[in-house]
């Protein structure tokens, strides 16, 4: 394999987990939201529960795909800087007005109403907006002034592509948050919530297919590039379909105490879903950051720079995993902590 | 105003927020472990109590400080990218380690906070060793990034601007890195010390608090007192190696700082007043013979480059002395009332008077005026340089017209954050006095 290849390689992994940790995130803050002021209550603070301890987590992947993005692809960072200024500065702006009152929330009691729909506001804004960076990777939304590039804002926000992106961003968000929220509620074993998350899973996987679809079909002109790699790619896609269709099945399967849904292995297959979908929506990608101005060989480092850094990376991730266990087993699995009043 | 002056006072001002946090993010996370130590040893659950505080204290400024560091790192990245091409290509390798040392400290953080009666008492002290070491490492890592920008190491550029012959571990040791980071280091922890002095100093002054309650403050103002006389002395010693260390390496920046324009030996350190443009040299201050060049060189008769080695245009702003002696002034000042305070209270055996407490609490806002005046000194030093000698700041800003408008959108948000959190401290020690917490002990 190129070392460039490699290294894209390992940047849509990095995308493939920040935008499941990202999805669960903003999806509990939006459920948060939701179920925060009526009798569903449960499923409030079960999203919530979640929310607490892995935001900061989250939080640090988004940075790790920003940092590889600009060290594997110094040569990019001159064009995706100066087009992505804005939209990239609001979503941190709204993170950050999002992390901090989350936080506070904590501390805060009294503000708890207006702390609440802050994190369900900015759960659907900032997904939208980090979404919306895909279309301008597709073509036709930038020009050049002077040899400067600029993103053409009236050109995308009259395109329903950026819509449809949008759109589909957050399906997915809430998806992926419904559907892995009902496993949680399992393991605390709270069957009110359980039966909310997965009465929210059944309608949201569906049109989430749907939505992805028709994404695809909305793509701008500039971007059959894409539409024909895609084609090409049949194969990966089917498979991505397939994981969702047993994934999808198994939320009407009965268990032995009468109970419908396999939580975990559903969620399991749909993140299977998602990976596919995603390794297979890069390589279509290739040879392509930006169409058609930059390629990822045009954007890469040198080699002698590279290797080290893939060495950094093996050794911080060989330290991370006993913390990430350690961290499971506190949070995600742990009765005392699932169960707390 | 101009783009590359909007781009730069955005960042500025960005770093200038994130540092109030970051600073107490690498500083706080000793402290606790000072006091837990304490408790393991001493048995004194008033330790216990003081670490639980301070780890709240924690919590939600480590909110603040994680969001501001994750828009420093992005925007470097969309206001400098000719800067992060560079970046990218030679000094990619701490900002990579950076982040990880960040993950170790985020995943700790939350088993510490959430997890910590759940945590045998062993991996409960693993956990919070392991923000400490997180937060420190990741200073020093981005520290290192910052001093590779003072003294670029590790590659050649070509005359049509191309990058080559990188030599990634020459970039990372570069020559300021070791003293760089030692700075950094042991100034947050040094500020932390005089910012629990301050709060300890405030709460004695009260008059209607209880025995119990004045015997905790008592014991976290000595803690704090001890650190803080360590650390601070610890930065002044690392101080003179600083200097030693522009002398070989930036010596423009030396000359800047102490507002010299004729190279000499015997040269004075001038201390105090600012630096006359027409009259070359600094007016009103307090000429020290000599002491320049012992300064930089051990020696009197060392030979200090003064500022007309140079031309003009290749000069840092001249009001970059008065940051510098703010910076040197309040360090001193700052041992003086660690040291003082400790010799009234061992040798004197006596109780702090109020305007003892008084000077008290003015020392931790001190320590993060001089945190401050240092960060804008090393780099507005600098100028007209982002990477000294290599790449002028102004080609490597963006050129982008937005700048204007997120500038004074970020501005809002740092403001309204600064009140936010102030306020949240206030009402949730308000609501858990230490009173309150002694009594349920």
């Amino acid at each position: 394999m190129e070392a460039s290849t490699l290294a894209i390689t390992i940047l849509w992994s990095l995308l493939f987990v920040y935008s499941i940790l990202g999805s669960l995130d903003f999806g509990a803050g939006f459920w948060g939201m939701i179920y925060g002021k009526n009798e569903e209550k449960s499923a409030s603070q079960i999203a919530n529960r979640f929310l607490s301890p892995t935001w900061e987590v989250t939080n640090v992947f988004l940075v790790i795909f920003v940092v590889s993005v600009v060290t594997f692809f110094p040569f990019a960072t001159t064009l995706l800087g100066s087009i992505l200024l804005v939209p990239v500065a609001l979503g941190i702006l709204l993170l950050t007005i999002r992390t901090t009152f989350m936080v506070f929330q904590h501390y805060a009691g009294r503000f708890v109403n207006i702390l609440r729909l802050t994190s369900g506001i900015t759960g659907l804004i900032i997904p939208a907006l980090l979404v919306s960076i895909l279309p301008i990777t597709l073509g036709g939304f930038v020009s050049y002034e002077d040899h400067y590039p600029r993103l053409q804002y009236g050109e995308l926000f009259a395109h329903p592509t950026l819509y449809m992106h949008i759109l589909f961003g957050i399906s997915t968000e809430l998806f992926i948050s419904s559907i892995f929220l009902m496993d949680y509620a399992k393991e605390a074993e709270d069957w009110n919530a359980y039966h909310t998350f997965r009465k929210h899973s059944i309608w949201l996987g569906p049109v989430n297919i749907a939505v992805a679809m028709l994404t695809i079909g909305t793509f701008p002109t500039e971007a059959s590039w894409i539409v024909e790699n895609i084609q090409e790619n049949w194969f990966a896609f089917g498979l991505s379909l397939l994981f969702f269709l047993v994934g999808y099945a198994l939320l009407f399967v009965k268990k032995k105490d009468g109970r419908k849904g396999r939580a975990r292995i559903s969620v399991v297959m749909i993140v299977l879903q998602y990976a596919v979908a995603i390794y297979a929506y890069g390589s279509a990608h290739l040879p392509y950051l930006i169409y058609p101005d930059l390629t990822v060989t045009d954007g890469f480092t040198n080699p002698d720079t590279f290797y080290p850094m893939l060495i950094v990376y093996a050794v911080g991730f060989g330290i991370l995993i006993p913390a990430f266990f350690l961290f499971w087993r506190l949070f995600l699995k742990d009765r005392r902590y699932l169960r707390q009043e | 105003m101009d783009i590359v002056v909007m781009a730069r006072a955005l960042f500025g001002t960005s770093l200038g927020f994130h540092i109030i946090y970051a600073t107490i993010g690498v500083g706080l996370p000793v402290m606790i472990i000072i006091a837990e130590v304490l408790y393991f040893i001493k048995k004194d659950p008033d330790y216990a109590l003081m670490a639980k505080r301070w780890t709240k204290g924690f919590a939600i400024l480590l909110a603040v400080s994680i969001a501001s560091g994750t828009i420093v790192g992005v925007m470097i990245s969309l206001l400098f990218p000719d800067f992060m091409e560079i970046v990218g290509q030679v000094i990619a390798l701490p900002f990579q380690m950076e982040i990880f040392a960040f993950l170790i400290e985020a995943v700790f953080m939350s088993i510490y906070l959430y997890a910590a009666d759940r945590l045998p008492p062993t991996l409960r002290f693993i956990s919070i060793i392991s923000v400490a070491l997180g937060a420190t490492a990741s200073a020093i890592l981005i520290t290192d990034v910052h001093a590779w920008m003072n003294t670029p190491a590790g590659f050649n550029i070509s005359p049509n601007g191309e990058i080559t012959d990188v030599d990634t571990w020459a970039a990372f040791f570069n020559p300021s890195f070791g003293v760089t980071a030692i700075h950094v280091t042991l100034s947050a922890y040094m500020t932390v010390a005089f910012l629990i002095a301050s709060i300890a100093a405030l709460r004695l002054m009260k008059s209607k608090i209880s025995d119990k309650e004045r015997a905790y403050h008592k014991k976290a103002l000595t803690i704090a007192l001890y650190f803080g006389a360590i650390m601070s002395l610890g930065t002044a010693i690392n101080g003179h190696e600083t200097a030693q260390m522009l002398h070989e390496y930036n010596p423009r920046k030396l000359a800047a700082a102490e507002g010299l324009f004729e190279t000499q030996s015997y040269a004075p350190l001038s201390v105090g007043g600012y630096t006359s443009l027409e009259d070359q040299r600094v007016k009103y201050a307090i000429e020290i013979p000599y002491g320049l060049s012992f300064l930089a060189g051990d020696r009197f008769d060392t030979e200090v480059m003064g500022l007309n080695e140079w031309p003009e245009e290749l000069w840092p702003p001249l009001y970059v002395h008065v940051l510098f002696n703010v910076m040197v002034g309040i360090g001193s000042v700052l041992i003086l009332i660690a040291f003082a305070s400790l010799f009234w209270k061992h040798v004197l055996k006596r109780d702090f008077p109020g305007w003892m407490l008084a000077i008290l609490v003015t020392s931790g806002p001190l320590a993060m005026l001089a945190i401050e005046t240092g960060w804008c000194f090393s780099c507005i030093g600098r100028q007209p340089w982002t990477i000294t000698d290599v790449l002028r700041t102004g080609e490597a800003a963006t050129k982008s017209k937005s700048v204007g408008f997120l500038f004074y959108l970020f501005i809002s948000l740092y403001v309204t954050l600064l009140f936010v959190t102030a306020f949240v401290l206030r009402f949730y020690f308000k609501r858990n006095p230490v009173s309150k917490d002694l009594k349920t002990q």
